[in-house]
């Protein structure tokens, strides 16, 4: 069943179209991999889908239209944004960041063995848990956000380049991590990556943009074989 | 010693004001110039119940409550509306509403002074013969406020949100917390606050629609001692600040030059160190 369908979405940043109409599927419990160079519109793609840049389109998420909602009830829907840039309450404590991730949950206990979880993903996170979190590095922000993230039990997960900023064993480890998530609870994600390699490993279905149209899709080993995303995208 | 002990209380008062100041500061980036007249009005509030016939303690209670839900009300009706507005647009609002607040006051409770009752008793407490009654009890209100407030955003998770809103607007949405409201709810705070300091204040300096400029002006010199972003820079400055007030009112300068302690601390604060003794520095990149 299709988790997410878009259908002929816009998007603007004032009066200037960033998007232009794009459709694409994400089947529920699959991770789907949104590919393009920079500028090509995959950010906005996200923010669009959280009502943080102005739309014109269908968002329709478990069969509900969505695109006329505001950010914070789109996230009650169990929708988790890691955003561009990381997001991070940079005043407030480690722990605080990922309590305010299950904000708008209830039921204490599930709560803290979810702080628990992501910890035991995350240990680096637990020694600095009372530490605020501006003073942490620029992947341990990384690892936060994608924590954050998780501790909204979400369905599904806009992920915006979680690998920014990590080293290339902690990128893989990181990735090691969303699958499990991905087959273990069956968390659906929509992966934004510049590491098109990584993200084709990863992914099931990749979409690939160009300055704001979707040019390419498919299952994510026939996007791999496809010569020109070799050429652009993979470099090799 | 006596002159530190009163300053100790008067500056609790300022402490209270400061940090309602700091608290809008933090959600708007502004300074609330009609803090002084929320926390006024409130008390007039305060006056109309007791002489009404009702205790001291339950209309304190009861207002601190209705200056709650007002100070939400105006920031839903009168803030909201220019959110993204330019500051000096801002400005104009907040000190139209200084000015609308003070003349319904007047209009209402004429401007003639009106003595408002202290909850405490004339005679002294505990045998403390160094501080009135009111001062004591005063400096015991504003721990509380202090503590409660501690607490709540300390231990809360809508204390948590709140400072999520206040200092990351854009992630706060991300993780489902209604912003709008977090800023109104702090209105409400500020206001409640304010309503505290206003009833303790009253005893000292009696009620009439102006009793809160003066006030006002130390608790800006309060918050910006402290640095306008630091709560707790907003505490120990007013009790710095009602300290520095008294002792120098009673053995330098006199009673009559004593608010322009205020005016001094503001400017020498603003040239010498404008973020404040505790309050971060902001460094823009160009």
């Amino acid at each position: 069943m299709a988790l997410l369908e878009v259908g002929a979405l816009s998007a603007f940043y004032g009066a200037t179209p960033v998007l232009h109409g794009i459709g694409f599927t994400l089947q529920e419990g699959s991770i789907t991999a949104l590919l393009g160079a920079n500028g090509a519109g995959k950010t906005t793609t996200l923010r669009a889908l959280c009502a943080m840049v102005k739309t014109a389109g269908q968002i329709r998420f478990a069969g509900e239209r969505i695109e006329r909602r505001a950010t914070e009830d789109i996230v009650r829907l169990g929708i988790a944004h890691v955003p561009d840039g990381r997001g991070t309450f940079a005043n407030l404590t480690t722990e605080e960041n990922l309590r305010l991730g299950a904000y708008t949950r209830r039921g204490r206990d599930a709560v803290q063995g979810d702080l628990e979880r992501v910890y035991g993903y995350f240990p680096r996170l637990k020694e600095r848990r009372s530490q605020q979190a501006g003073t942490l590095s620029g992947g341990e922000q990384q690892m936060l956000a994608v924590s954050r993230a998780l501790m909204l039990r979400p369905r599904l997960m806009l992920l915006d380049e979680p690998s920014f900023g990590l080293a290339p064993l902690l990128v893989r480890e990181l990735f090691g991590i969303l699958q499990t998530v991905n087959r273990r609870d069956g968390v659906s994600m929509l992966l934004v990556e510049q590491n098109a390699a990584m993200a084709l490993d990863l992914a099931d279905h990749a979409y690939l943009l160009e300055t704001g149209r979707v040019v390419l899709s498919g299952p994510a080993h026939d996007i791999r074989r496809d010569d020109a995303v070799r050429r652009s995208y993979l470099g090799y | 010693m006596f002159q530190v002990l009163a300053g100790l209380a008067t500056g609790g008062i300022y402490a209270s004001l400061a940090l309602a100041l700091v608290m809008i500061y933090q959600a708007t980036h502004l300074v609330n110039f009609a803090q002084g007249e929320m926390a006024m009005f409130s008390t007039y509030i305060a006056w109309s119940l007791i002489n009404a016939g009702m205790g001291f303690w339950p209309a304190f209670l009861l207002t601190v409550g209705i200056a709650f839900i007002l100070g939400i009300f105006i920031e839903r009706i009168v803030i909201r509306p220019v959110e993204n507005a330019p500051v000096l647009v801002v400005v104009v609002v907040f000190i139209g509403l200084l000015v609308i607040l003070n003349s319904v006051a007047g209009w209402i409770y004429t401007y003639t002074i009106k003595s408002f009752p202290s909850p405490f008793p004339a005679e002294p407490l505990f045998g403390i013969r160094y501080m009135s009654a009111h001062q004591l009890g005063a400096i015991g209100v504003t721990l509380v406020v202090l503590a409660v407030l501690y607490v709540f955003f300390r231990f809360t998770p809508v204390g948590l949100a709140m400072r999520a809103a206040a200092q990351n607007p854009v992630s706060s949405r991300l993780v489902g917390i209604r912003v709008g409201w977090m800023l109104a709810l702090g209105w409400g705070l500020a206001a409640a606050v304010g309503a505290v300091a206003g009833m303790m204040i009253a005893p000292i300096v009696y009620l009439d629609p102006n009793m809160m400029s003066g006030i006002l002006l130390y608790a800006f010199a309060a918050a910006l001692l402290g640095g306008i972003d630091s709560p707790v820079g907003a505490v120990v400055g007013g009790f710095v600040v009602g300290v520095l007030e008294n002792v120098l009112g009673a053995f330098v300068i006199g009673n009559e030059l004593k608010l322009s302690v205020a005016l001094v601390l503001i400017i020498g604060m603003l040239l010498v160190k404008p973020s404040g003794f505790f309050g971060k520095v902001h460094v823009t990149r160009v």
